[in-house]
């Protein structure tokens, strides 16, 4: 899905233009950083309501191209700031997390599958 | 001109400032002076149209200034030449068919300007004046296209040099052993900076050559690592990085308060994180155990009250493709087990 899809999915917004041709296939949902590190593949629309500035680092170390924030949390300068910088697309969901992901889901973005949980 | 309000409104505004890109960006950069054609044709306000159609047509041209005396009194453009066809009136002065209201751009300002120009109102060119008002160029939508692809071409140049450079440093610098260290040091409780050393580490590690793979390994196992300094560690810590051809060595050291249980902070899921770090993203309980799955060999050693000293190793050529191919089996593995349990069930 290309970031204006996603936005007419969720009623959203585009906060940071996406670089040209992007186009997401898979969505990841959290709000805690080490879950997204730990399972999340590459080139994933990382989904979350964590607006700060490590939600752009997260996404930069995990490669992954755009965010979407939920619950209509408008991210501070900094955050955007840093996702101009680095190339990654902002995104901004009025919805919750859960209807968010499901608005998405609907629409076509997929999950990454089951989850092997590696004691 | 139904379409003339839509080109209108794509002028760029403040309000679409904070989205732009790297060629958004170059148009407020670059100088209309640094794109403009410097050698244009410009003609005198007594030339016969028809002397002009022989001249436009001779030098492939679409427009040019009229000046009299160093000044600019009009511009003459392809439709004044049409329209003056199509009157069957070419033996008058340009000044009857030339458009008298010049819009002028100045040298000195940013090239958005002239763009700004252009997708308001149909110019197909803008003469350029000096701080004195004196005509120094002519700008085309085509100058701005070839000048910001030059400045792109430029910056990419530039980084492909500097990543040349830097892949084949190793290869340059002869030693025994060779190696290339980057030190960091963390602050304690500064969120906001947090992942700035993780990032530049990451970058470096692209520069020199290694595959995005090592570098997403490396990147995250390092941010894991620097945000535990910012949350945990009392007085932040030091992360040093060397590089070698073949390995990437990473210390993460601090002097406190040190670990209870090492074996138990190991576990998934186990955390001693506040709910306001929990709030701020962190406290999964997973940083750790990510930070061992995504290196090759680690250690953690630590004493209450003393310190922890955290040490990853990622090696870079063959394990690389080992661990892959580890990986590779383990999930097929599953994925076999998977499909034969759901095989049973369904009765398939």
């Amino acid at each position: 899905m290309k970031p204006e899809e996603i936005v007419t999915a969720v009623d959203g917004e585009i906060l940071v233009a996406a670089p040209a041709g992007l186009d997401l296939v898979y969505g990841f949902a959290s709000d805690l950083m080490s879950d997204v590190l730990h399972l999340v593949k590459p080139k994933t629309l990382l989904i979350t309501g964590l607006v700060n500035v490590q939600s752009v680092r997260t996404a930069e170390m995990a490669d992954l191209p755009a965010i979407l924030f939920v619950r209509d949390k408008f991210p501070p300068p900094e955050t955007l700031q840093l996702a101009k910088e680095l190339g990654i697309a902002v995104m901004l969901s009025p919805y919750t997390m859960f209807e968010t992901c499901g608005k998405l889901f609907q629409a076509g973005l997929r999950g990454q599958g089951r989850v092997y949980y590696v004691p | 001109m139904e379409s003339l309000p839509a080109r209108a409104e794509r002028a760029i505004t403040d309000k679409d400032a904070r989205n732009i890109g790297r060629i958004e960006e170059l148009s407020y950069e670059l100088r209309i002076s640094e794109v403009m054609t410097r050698n244009f044709l410009s003609v005198s306000p007594d030339l016969e149209m028809e002397q002009v159609l022989d001249l436009f047509r001779q030098v492939r041209i679409s427009g040019a200034p009229v000046i009299s005396e160093g000044e600019v009194v009009g511009i003459l453009s392809i439709e004044d030449l049409i329209r003056c066809l199509r009157e069957g009136n070419t033996r008058v002065p340009v000044t009857q068919y030339m458009t008298h209201q010049v819009v002028t751009v100045r040298a000195h300002d940013s090239v958005v300007e002239a763009l700004k120009l252009f997708t308001q109102r149909q110019f197909g060119r803008l003469p350029v004046v000096d701080e004195a008002g004196k005509l120094v160029g002519i700008i085309t939508k085509g100058d701005i296209t070839r000048g910001v692809l030059k400045a792109l071409e430029s910056d990419y140049q530039t980084e492909e040099v500097r990543r040349y450079r830097a892949s084949h440093l190793f290869e340059d610098i002869i030693s025994d052993r060779s190696s290339l260290m980057l030190r960091y040091v963390i602050e304690p409780g500064n969120f906001v900076e947090g992942g700035q050393a993780s990032s530049h580490i990451k970058r470096a590690l692209l520069r020199l050559g290694a595959s995005p793979q090592i570098a997403r390994r490396c990147g995250i196992a390092v941010y894991e690592a620097e945000m535990n300094l910012i949350i945990h560690a009392t007085n932040g810590g030091t992360i040093t990085t060397e590089i070698e051809p073949h390995l990437i060595n990473i210390q993460v050291v601090d002097d406190g308060p040190g670990i209870e249980d090492p074996a138990l902070a190991m576990k998934p899921g186990f955390s001693t994180a506040t709910e306001r770090i929990r709030e701020l993203g962190f406290g999964a309980g997973m940083g750790l155990p990510n930070i061992e799955r995504c290196v090759d060999e680690m250690s953690l050693e630590s004493a209450l009250g003393i310190g922890t000293s955290l040490s990853m190793k990622i090696y870079l050529q063959p394990q690389e493709s080992l661990e892959q191919w580890h990986y590779y089996f383990v999930s097929l593995g599953r994925w076999e087990k998977t499909r034969r349990a759901t095989a049973r069930t369904s009765g398939n």
